[in-house]
């Protein structure tokens, strides 16, 4: 059995160690028949991402979607497993790479669609694109490009559902490249010493834009990060849904119960280009090689075999997932594309809300 | 017997300001470096943290980013901080947060959210503290879309706009002045106001030149109208309040009438608010109507320095502008009594 779960108790928080290594977790997951069907639901959610994104990246190729895109296939384990245990009052933030947060939340694909062309029926009628997604009815409260820059941000919504008392909390996802920010060291002293509900999640996909890590920093692991603020820490192959599901269970049951911040650090790999929709550069470094390795530890495919194996899906129905995520996305892709743009008054309109708080 | 007049000082009146919002908002908290300190901020936070309890008023480590952005983020889910920079030259490490995140928070979502935060910060100069201990940087922030930039003069403003910024539903920048807080007067009662519908105000009225500042500027351009009453010379007086957005409206009335402004900053000359002043009047003054080319006064293009001759001719004085403006006017020299 793969050995995908590791924690502080018996793991360096240096270094990633096997999960480093392309060769390895190609096998299909370990899993229980307990967890069957939220993992089936999570395999759902994993191909309607792959298939919005592809779509995405086709519409980029052709040169219809303009704004920078960020595409998180290959990623879509971390954004699922963790939504899984956001509740309604919690409050998540993103990065650049965020199309996969905002789905695995429940966003409609219709409202990335139109947002990624710019129309006001988009999440963020048709202001933000692609890097600026919102959607306070699933909880998602901002992504942002600007690299660490909703970490802080993250923190004081914990503060905010800490002052609230009703056991809510803030997520906070962010890449490897954010652990070089200042704004991440700030954020994760300043949370522990406020003993804030933030969970801090880590997608160390090992590229800042086209810079490995080992080239950015003396360890490959962040979790060391964690452990100099104090912060319990756990680390988890990012592309195994259930082990992803595993340690946030494990770090969400003590953020409810008050323990303050927890972090987690997910081992994934991007199989597009920083931005774009390509796969076969990476803002000029080529990692031909690589990735084909990292393909075969697909979240997607590794967990339907899984599935396949325990009873708990056939052949027709993995099918079918693909096939209804096809044409959810085309419908959503063609209203999107009939849709309006933000009228010419939106520019100034939106800038300033004008209001005050009202009258006790 | 008639009874004294009470009068409270500027700092005070801030501290005023804190207790009110405290008491009245239960959404209202303060979160910045020094404010369990009985120096940092002056007096104008003095005891809140035990009058209202720590949990509220929140002293920080030194992370000036973070807790900007932590401000922010409990700001996005129904508060209304205040964070504290005891110094606009620290603030500088928080520009992300405030110009590219708070800023433009409601734009870039579509006009759907709002990000109440108050970003209050000190200005303080003088005192030999040099080029990195006093810069007010006002310029730098009014240019900002979407950020809100007030800056009170007088001790009732302080007070007040101090409780409009945080009520506002927009993110303000408010800078007050050490220099001010020797400033007393008789405060009003208070009247919780939307900042939106507040501006400029014409703080004393004359047909011969019109005089424009804010803050401490402010402040210099009612003690320099005095003194040029005094030499025959009548002078609009306009204090800004709010420098973002910027509405001109008063400025061009006053200016189509004396035909001449003087715009008084205590910020760079370079790219300043003197210059938008300026620029503001002139786009919408027909020529003909100029009495004078308009001339500023502002600091030095050169960072603060320490050594006492050169800070005294740093900063704009009383004597400077009554100077200019006797130039401005036409008449060569001040007569004194």
């Amino acid at each position: 059995m793969a050995v995908s779960v590791e924690s502080n108790v018996f793991r360096d928080a240096s270094s990633l160690g096997v999960l480093a290594d392309a060769e390895r977790y190609h096998e299909p997951l370990s899993i229980d028949k307990a967890d069957a069907d939220a993992l089936l639901s999570g395999l759902q959610r994993m191909i309607l991402i792959r298939v919005v994104e592809e779509k995405v990246g086709d519409m980029v190729s052709q040169g219809v979607v303009k704004c920078p895109c960020h595409l998180a296939i290959g990623q879509e384990a971390p954004a699922v497993g963790v939504a899984s245990y956001v509740k309604q009052g919690d409050r998540v933030f993103g990065a650049h790479r965020s199309h996969g947060h905002y789905l695995a939340l429940g966003g409609s694909p219709h409202g990335l669609l139109a947002e990624v062309q710019g129309k006001d029926t988009g999440v963020s009628r048709g202001m933000g694109g692609s890097m600026h997604l919102i959607d306070i009815p699933n909880g998602l409260f901002g992504t942002v490009p600007i690299v660490g820059a909703t970490i802080p941000i993250a923190v004081g919504a914990g503060l905010a559902a800490k002052m609230d008392g009703r056991g809510e909390m803030a997520v906070s996802f962010f890449g490897d490249g954010a652990t070089e920010e200042g704004a991440f060291h700030e954020s994760m002293n300043l949370a522990a010493v406020l003993n804030a509900p933030v969970l801090f999640v880590c997608e160390n996909n090992f590229f800042s834009s086209h810079l490995h890590i080992n080239l950015r920093q003396p360890d490959s692991s962040v979790c060391r990060y964690a452990e100099a603020h104090r912060i319990a820490w756990a680390r988890a192959d990012g592309n195994d849904l259930a082990a992803v599901r595993a340690v946030t269970k494990e770090a969400v049951d003590s953020i409810r119960a008050g323990g303050g911040p927890r972090f987690l650090e997910l081992v994934t790999y991007r199989w597009r280009g920083h931005v774009g929709h390509r796969e076969d550069e990476d803002v000029g470094v080529k990692r031909k090689d690589d990735l084909t390795r990292w393909k075969l530890r697909d979240p997607i495919s590794r967990l339907a075999v899984a599935l396949d194996r325990l009873g708990s899906l056939n052949r027709q129905q993995l099918k079918g997932f693909w096939t209804e995520s096809h044409a959810i996305v085309e419908e959503a892709w063609a209203t999107a594309t009939h849709d309006g743009y933000p009228p010419a008054k939106a520019l100034l309109s939106r800038v300033y809300s004008g209001t005050m708080a009202s009258k006790r | 017997m008639k009874q004294a007049p009470v009068t409270t000082g500027y700092g005070a009146a801030i501290r005023d300001g804190f207790e009110y919002l405290l008491a009245n908002h239960s959404s209202v908290f303060t979160i910045g470096q020094g404010l369990w300190s009985p120096w940092y901020v002056g007096n104008s936070m003095t005891d809140l943290d035990s009058q209202f309890g720590r949990e509220r008023v929140i002293d920080t480590p030194v992370s000036e980013l973070g807790c900007t952005g932590a401000a922010l983020g409990a700001a996005l889910c129904g508060y209304r901080p205040i964070v504290i920079h005891p110094r606009v030259d620290f603030m500088l490490l928080a520009v992300d947060q405030i110009v590219t995140q708070a800023a433009k928070w409601r734009s870039m979502f579509g006009g759907q959210v709002a990000a109440p935060i108050t970003i209050r910060a000190i200005i303080n100069r003088g005192g030999e503290q040099g080029a990195q201990h006093s810069q007010s940087l006002q310029s730098w922030f009014a240019h900002i879309p979407g950020l809100r930039v007030v800056m009170p003069s007088t001790p009732t403003d302080a007070r007040d706009l101090l409780i409009a910024s945080v009520l506002s539903d927009d993110p303000v920048l408010y800078l007050d002045d050490r220099w001010l807080y020797g400033l007393e007067e008789e405060l009003p009662p208070i009247e919780e106001r939307n900042l939106a519908s507040e501006g400029p105000r014409l703080t004393r009225t004359g047909q011969d030149l019109t005089l424009v500042g804010s803050s401490y500027s402010a402040h210099l351009c009612r003690e320099a109208a005095a003194r040029l009453s005094a030499n025959g010379i009548e002078c609009d007086v306009i204090d800004i309040r709010v420098l973002n957005p910027l509405d001109a409206t008063l400025m061009i009335k006053s200016v189509k009438k004396t035909g001449r402004v003087l715009a008084v900053d205590g910020d760079w000359r370079s790219c300043g608010m003197a210059a938008e002043v300026i620029a503001s009047i002139v786009e919408a003054v027909d020529p003909r109507l100029m009495r004078a080319a308009p001339r500023r006064v502002t600091l030095p293009d050169a960072p603060a320095p320490t050594s006492n001759p050169l800070e005294r001719s740093y900063y704009p004085t009383v004597d400077y502008i009554v100077q200019r403006g006797l130039a401005l006017v036409g008449a060569q020299q001040e007569t004194f009594e």
